[in-house]
């Protein structure tokens, strides 16, 4: 009985870390987008609150908190604050069924070992495209629930943008699925262990690079940032859906957007980086001291933060499309590679399989 | 226990939010309903270890088709339905249609007890048959989907066809004008 | 059921934390509306109108577009994960499931839905020179 109550109480602290670490990352991301940012501009970035303005995230969202809340003159009363709950709570929820490590029994806490990540579903993948699909509700229903001509621009273009993209993710993703043959993220990143040839590490980004960079652009697209950054492009729409919200309801919108981000790096992480597996590329004597040692969970942050520079990388070097290109080349560019490549894919499977 | 618990919650929600979405005269509302009420459904599905139904339903019913929805409502620029429209002249409220309407419905019971008669294994829970493991799992759907019900598979593709070119046509109409 | 549970707290935290960030700047916030504050922003300009005018058919279109390829999607999935057992007939049949929904992708193409802007524009004019 004690042994179960133990487990039970590691598994909801796994739970709340995750979540604790989720509102982190988002914090952290604001102030390193804006490090970075200043960095390739040549300047500082904000350097006043705490050395070097490590603390600056906390400023911002204390002086959020005592700002004014405000709702222009006809805007729906309670949609214009379901809109930013939704977002928040479908960004949180889609981290749910990204593992972010092996399975450890805490240095012989537990006698069975426990997994770590907020939820082990044998649908895992599908699970985080349902709840990133819920997600285009809470822009749409900002952009609606305004009642500004701006907002309502906003919100449309970015449901139309998210829902052209979410069809080349989903198929790209689908390529990787049928290598695993398995929906559950842990068993996709298990089939990831060890090396091919004995030097490569086994991700499946080598055999799916067309698949990565489909998902990664649309990834791109489906957070709304830079190059496809219109649902906000200032220059057109002044702040596109989020124009009329202040104080944390406003707050609320870029979180979900970073946490986004976050979900997107993991699922990357998992599905073509080999997840906890592998530091490298190529095989490193690291490895096998890393898997002993139950240290996967670095490996994995370490990759997710790669990627997550590399979002922030591209918002700050490219400049931003144009909304007709953007969805000219979803539909006619991305969506039919993606499928090309998953039959391009399937055929090769079974030819090896076959051989 | 509390699976019956969470059954009764689930089910509740999923009544309650289907009222309520006839209820309103908001239509943006009905359209946030509709979506809880498919969120609730889903979590049936769940229960019923069929998690690959559960996920289709948000991700078609609550994700694309709720999304068309919402454009509809929005392109259609009805804020409130007027209670003034819905009088003698309204055109749901003709003899004939809901002569139709409700003829429509009683199909509907007839063939749901009808489906019910059919189904042979109602009496045995999920859980506790030989192949329990496998049968909600979307490897087995996907190997079932394939092999016997190969034909409704390829007719879906001619359905998808058909819809694709009516909502061109249907729309351009307007645009050409 | 297996994980399901980590998925609902998971929701639950995140209602939670939007609630409570939303009441707590509720409270401490000040609040003096002005007729100015609540106007919807325009560039300084008064507002014109309604915000929620019609607007262009092109959105419901490919809204409607996006839900069949989604339907299209909810069937590779399955198909995915039991291709090694399906072996080639499966490859051939979502090849022709995806032949046939080709035909819709092109005749779709070709009818300017997946065209915006500047290029939807000169379609448009071409057409209606070809018309006359």
């Amino acid at each position: 009985m004690d042994s179960i109550d133990l487990r039970l109480l590691v598994q909801l602290g796994v739970i709340g870390l995750t979540f604790f670490m989720l509102i982190n990352a988002s914090a952290l991301l604001v102030l390193a987008e804006r490090k970075f940012m200043g960095f390739m501009q040549q300047r500082y970035g904000p350097y006043l609150v705490g050395p070097h303005g490590v603390l600056q995230p906390l400023a911002d969202i204390l002086k959020l908190l005592f700002k004014e809340e405000l709702r222009p003159k006809g805007a729906d009363k309670w949609l214009f604050t379901l809109a930013p709950i939704l977002s928040v709570t479908a960004a949180f929820a889609a981290f749910a069924t990204v593992p972010w490590g092996a399975e450890t029994t805490l240095f012989g806490l537990l006698d069975e070992p426990i997994k770590l990540g907020v939820a082990d579903v044998n649908v895992g993948v599908l699970v985080v495209f349902a709840i990133t699909s819920m997600g285009v509700y809470g822009i749409v229903l900002a952009g609606w629930s305004s009642n500004s001509k701006y907002s309502l621009m906003g919100g449309l273009r970015a449901s139309a943008q998210m829902i052209s993209y979410e069809l080349s993710y989903a198929t790209a993703l689908a390529a990787v699925i049928m290598l695993a043959g398995s929906l559950s993220l842990r068993e996709v990143v298990d089939a990831q262990q060890g090396t091919w040839l004995g030097f490569l590490s086994r991700w499946y980004l080598f055999v799916q690079p067309v698949g990565f960079i489909i998902y990664i652009i649309a990834g791109v697209a489906e957070t709304n940032r830079a190059p496809f950054d219109f649902p906000e492009a200032e220059q057109e729409l002044v702040a596109g859906y989020n124009t009329e919200y202040s104080s944390v309801r406003f707050a609320l919108f870029p979180q979900a957007e970073y946490i986004n981000m976050v979900t997107m790096s993991g699922v990357a992480t998992s599905l073509y980086l080999g997840g906890w597996h592998g530091l490298l590329p190529f095989y490193t004597p690291l490895d096998p001291l890393i898997e002993a040692n139950g240290l996967g969970w670095l490996v994995f942050l370490a990759k997710v933060g790669g990627i997550l520079f590399t979002y922030i990388w591209v918002r700050w070097t490219v400049p931003r499309y144009r909304y007709d290109q953007l969805m000219q080349f979803g539909w006619k560019w991305l969506f039919p590679a993606s499928v090309i490549n998953l039959i391009v894919t399937a055929a090769l499977m079974l030819y090896v399989l076959n051989a | 226990m509390p699976e019956t618990l969470v059954f009764y919650v689930l089910s509740g929600l999923a009544i309650l939010a289907s009222a309520l979405v006839i209820g309103q005269r908001n239509p943006m509302y009905s359209v946030m309903l509709l979506i809880a009420s498919f969120g609730a459904l889903a979590g049936l599905y769940i229960q019923l270890d069929a998690p690959f139904v559960a996920v289709a339903q948000i991700i078609i019913y609550a994700g694309a088709i709720m999304v068309l929805f919402l454009f509809v409502v929005m392109l259609l620029n009805a804020p409130q339905e007027d209670a003034a429209d819905w009088d003698r002249t309204h055109p749901l409220r003709q003899p004939g249609i809901a002569r139709f309407g409700a003829l429509l419905g009683l199909l509907l019971v007839v063939q749901l007890g009808w489906a019910l008669m059919r189904a042979s294994e109602l009496d045995v829970p999920v859980a506790g048959r030989v192949d329990a493991e496998t049968i909600g799992s979307v490897r087995q759907v996907g190997r079932v989907l394939f092999t016997d019900y190969m034909f409704a598979f390829e007719a879906t593709s001619i359905l998808i066809l058909v819809a694709m070119v009516g909502a061109v046509v249907l729309a351009r109409r307007e645009t050409d004008q | 059921m297996d994980g399901w549970p980590g998925v609902v707290i998971m929701i639950a935290l995140g209602v939670g934390f939007a609630a409570v960030m939303i009441g707590l700047s509720v409270l401490l916030g000040p609040k003096n509306p002005t007729p100015e504050k609540l106007a919807p922003y325009e560039c300084g300009m008064p507002a014109v109108g309604d915000a929620r005018e019609r607007h262009s058919v092109k959105f419901y279109l490919v809204a409607m577009i996006f839900l069949l390829f989604d339907i299209e999607i909810a069937f590779l999935y399955p198909w995915a994960v039991a291709l090694r057992d399906l072996g080639w007939p499966g490859f051939v049949q979502v090849v022709t499931f995806f032949l046939i929904l080709a035909v819709g992708y092109v005749y779709v193409w070709r009818k300017g839905v997946l065209d915006w802007g500047p290029v939807a524009r000169a379609t448009r004019a071409a057409a209606r020179r070809e018309a006359a």
